[in-house]
């Protein structure tokens, strides 16, 4: 590349305790590139990008921008430098205007001229291809114009570096193509753009050049022309690795879960789930395709008793168990597993250790009064030594494990409980490439003995290679149910964005 | 710029250091203030000690404060395990000691064992429906707990001032405002020289320990202390627990109460719990919610309480001023724990030597 290098991390060291999260990393790059950061969960990406943006001091090493040695002691310092970083959860103040946000925490005069202000914006927005209201409410804006208002943040502070910690991972498929049209205009004016992700086909798809990091150290930097998603996939976790799943054929189809126009209310009387049908036969997975918060949460605590049913019907086995406490749900062999945001929520306790947490459902089954740990105990070292979680002895808090680990701990537990019905809801959410394909095959021996399974996940690559059949949520109503055989992700995202499919064109909506 | 961070890494040992430095840290502090107030801090810390275990009847006074700590803290550590914070010990304390008085002065003539046994169930029945009432509403309507049993000790001190100077006034009391004493069947047995409180007290903390860490119920108020969500969602009946271990707080602490009638007052009057139900919080919180740590601490508290009582006499000091001193010591104990918990740094050290997250 003859182009002019803007950012060069030299020798780049950073050490939590006796955590190494970055370790000598060298990483150039320059105007008018979009840079890919790409590695596993833990592999140092946002590390090394808060060590970039003034939120961590690196231990050694050093930062040269056009050339010139800077120091940031806060992220106050690497913004005068011109360098801006989009966090994965919005910073936005949700009552405010998008023009207010822009301009909060701004130096200025007392007095805000609206007329320059606005003035500004326009030019901005008309500069870079960004499309937004400044006088519109965050909380009337999806999440796509959300992220288009961080962007639009730091580029009014004059960022040219800007930095995307997983942008695209709230987006809809038709979303993530508008902001990698933002992010060439971008390129275009000599922007540099490092965008951090785990996402291999969007790498493929955004990138001129790629940084691979594993486990602290930067083991390559490739031009994406002479790269392939197979290579790096093998950078990233150090192995060859098989990237298909296997979709095992249902044997016999025999329903065992008939959902009707369920309805439900959250506590502001707004409609969370709408008139949602479906069927779920033994041995099928049924993947849950939508956009974050579009109701699949609601679904999965209503089918589990955790979330009061405002109309319609959920037959289990031919009888309805809308209004059975959880506890009687749990009985009838229903296990659910949602993994929140913060991978710990309501599934596991987080300050309790391993055995307190494997008891939690099956305690009660216990006689007496008292709770015998020691069967337990003994399961815990099963579970540590089937699924290779990582953690210092049974009676370690589960909270001090790492996210993947976290995890195997939830669903281990859970299918150790031998359901006939298994609800689970991000169950790959933040986990590595070795550890998500270990799930997926679990998920397919659950299918083999005659479990079915409801999959809500986020990855669309992956729920079309996985499930049998796709639904989509759409802001609480089923836009479509689609084969995943011949579905496609295009078909997917406009469902996801609320257009109902027409069984007459699309020839693939199964009742 | 200064920051806070929580801390991970500390050591069991290294914050029990940090613990012994905050007492020590609080004694050199103090002993500035009594070299003020003109005398040798030395031999006022000695006299304290000395008031507390010097001679039979110290020891014996520190006994009888730490058996009201003890019982009451352990009851106020099965709401706090459960995040509720009742702060209405005293009351129910109070309640107790009604509901215990109530029982002693009507059937006074009941053989001793039948009518003490009556009394405790009176005490606990009292006290822990005292604790049900905030916690009816908190699971209703969700009121704050906090502020409601705060309340809650009002009315009961109130409620027992109005018995003591209107319908249960002993008329034989040349017009004092007191409350009949009780006959010797509803008074406590001592056991080698002290009440039997001391045993009570001793078995409670076994059994709170057990209960807690070995029993379902246990579990079930420690899972829903940890998040009421996923208790639910594992099919336990939250209010039911909540329910139980609410009226079980509440009763330990209306058992310390016909404990302190029993033994201590040998009637009921407003000097009943003498703030006890305060003292206990913080007794509770320092012992972490752990019943020996409980009973340890309550041993302190009372030898911190019996010898700055002594010090009072010996060296002429005010009360006041020995309030300062138990003062100061808690003030370092309790400002300890925060540098337990979290860390102080200067913005140049930087952040991310001390957080391990965003790896």
């Amino acid at each position: 590349m003859n182009k002019e290098t803007f950012i060069q991390l030299k020798n780049i060291t950073k050490t939590f305790g006796t955590v190494v999260a970055n370790s000598n990393i060298n990483l150039s790059v320059c105007k008018g590139e979009i840079h890919a950061l790409l590695g596993e969960n833990g592999s140092g990406k946002s590390t090394l990008m808060n060590v970039l943006s003034g939120i961590y001091t690196p231990d050694s090493g050093s930062i040269l921008i056009d050339g010139s040695e800077v120091r940031f002691n806060s992220p106050k310092d690497s913004i005068r430098m011109g360098i801006g970083m989009i966090h994965q959860h919005f910073k936005l103040v949700d009552v405010l205007t998008a023009k207010e946000n822009i301009i909060l925490g701004q130096k200025g005069s007392l007095f805000i001229n609206q007329k320059k202000l606005s003035k500004q914006i326009k030019e901005i927005s008309d500069r870079y291809g960004l499309d937004i209201d400044p006088d519109k409410k965050i909380y009337n804006m999806s999440v796509g114009e959300k992220q288009t208002v961080e962007i639009l943040k730091v580029l009014y502070r004059g960022a040219e570096i800007l930095i995307l910690d997983e942008p695209t991972a709230v987006l809809t498929p038709q979303e993530t193509q508008k902001l990698f049209k933002i992010m060439l205009k971008m390129k275009s004016e000599g922007c540099a753009v490092i965008i951090i992700t785990h996402k291999l086909h969007e790498v493929m798809e955004i990138s001129d050049r790629i940084t691979v990091l594993r486990k602290g150290e930067a083991v390559a930097t490739v031009d994406k022309i002479s790269t392939s998603p197979k290579a790096l996939t093998e950078l990233m976790v150090g192995r060859p690795i098989d990237l298909a799943i296997k979709r095992i054929e249902i044997k016999d189809k025999e329903l065992i879960l008939s959902v009707k126009n369920l309805t439900a209310v959250d506590d502001d009387h707004v409609k969370v789930l709408k008139d949602v049908s479906f069927q779920l036969s033994k041995g099928e997975i049924l993947g849950v395709a939508g956009v974050a918060g579009s109701g699949q949460k609601e679904l999965c605590e209503a089918i589990a008793g955790l979330y009061p049913v405002a109309g319609g019907e959920i037959f289990y086995e031919n009888e309805n168990i809308v209004g059975k406490n959880p506890r009687e749900i749990i009985k009838r062999g229903i296990s659910m597993s949602f993994i929140p945001e913060d991978r710990l929520g309501m599934g596991l306790v987080a300050s309790m250790d391993m055995v307190d947490n494997l008891i939690l459902k099956e305690y009660q089954n216990q006689k007496g009064f008292m709770i015998d740990r020691q069967p337990v105990k003994e399961k815990a070292l099963g579970l540590i030594k089937k699924l290779d979680i990582k953690t210092p002895g049974v009676h370690h808090p589960v909270k001090l494990l790492s996210g993947g680990n976290i995890q195997k701990v939830l669903l281990g537990r859970e299918l150790d409980s031998n359901p006939h019905l298994l609800i689970t809801a991000y169950p790959v959410r933040g986990l590595d490439i070795g550890a998500s394909y270990m799930i997926y095959d679990l998920l397919n021996e659950q299918k083999a003995k005659n479990i079915a399974v409801l999959y809500i996940g986020e990855d669309l690559d992956v729920l079309l290679e996985l499930c049998d059949r796709i639904m989509v949520l759409c802001d609480g109503a089923v836009t479509g149910i689609v084969d995943a055989k011949t579905a496609t992700k295009e078909q997917l995202g406009l469902m996801m964005a609320g257009e109902t499919l027409d069984p007459l064109e699309g020839g693939v909506l199964i009742d | 710029m200064i920051r806070i961070a929580k801390r991970t890494d500390l050591t069991k040992l290294q914050s029990i250091k940090m613990r012994i430095a905050a007492v020590l840290l609080a004694l050199l502090t103090a002993g500035i203030f009594i070299l003020v107030l003109g005398h040798n801090p030395l031999s006022v810390y000695g006299a304290m000690l000395v008031g507390a275990f010097g001679n039979l009847y110290g020891f014996k006074e520190t006994i009888l404060l730490t058996i009201p700590l003890v019982i009451t803290s352990l009851g106020i550590s099965i709401a706090f395990k459960m995040k509720f914070w009742n702060i209405g010990a005293e009351g129910q304390i109070f309640m107790g000691a009604f509901g215990a008085s109530f029982v002693a002065l009507n059937f006074p003539h009941l053989p001793k064992p039948l009518l003490l046994l009556l009394m405790a169930v009176g005490g606990i029945l009292c006290g822990g429906i005292w604790a049900l009432v905030p916690a009816f509403f908190k699971a209703q309507f969700g009121t704050n707990e906090t502020l409601f049993t705060l309340m809650m000790n009002y009315i009961a001190l109130k409620w027992v001032t109005y018995l003591q100077y209107g319908p249960w006034r002993d008329p034989q009391a040349n017009g004092f405002p007191k409350i009949a004493d009780f006959g010797e069947n509803a008074i406590l047995p001592k056991f080698l020289g002290i009440h039997i409180g001391w045993i009570i007290a001793l078995v409670l903390v076994f059994a709170i320990n057990l209960f807690i860490h070995h029993t379902k119920k246990g579990y079930e108020i420690s899972v829903i202390g940890e998040s009421e969500n996923t208790a639910r969602y594992a099919g336990m009946d939250v209010k039911k627990i909540i329910v139980l271990a609410i009226l079980l707080s509440g009763g330990l602490c209306g058992l310390a109460g016909m404990v302190q009638a029993s033994a201590i007052s040998k009637t009921l009057s407003v000097d009943v719990s003498g703030g006890i139900g305060f003292t206990a919080i913080i007794t509770t919180w320092l012992g972490q919610l752990s019943s020996p740590l409980i009973l340890l601490v309550s041993f302190l508290f009372a030898v911190m309480i019996q010898g700055g009582a002594y010090i009072q006499t010996v060296f002429q000091i005010p009360q006041a001023a020995a309030s300062v001193l138990q003062g100061m010591i808690l003030f370092f104990v309790l400002g300890s724990e925060f540098f337990i918990q979290y860390k102080v740094f200067f913005r140049n050290q930087s952040a991310s030597e001390l957080t391990k997250e965003g790896i």
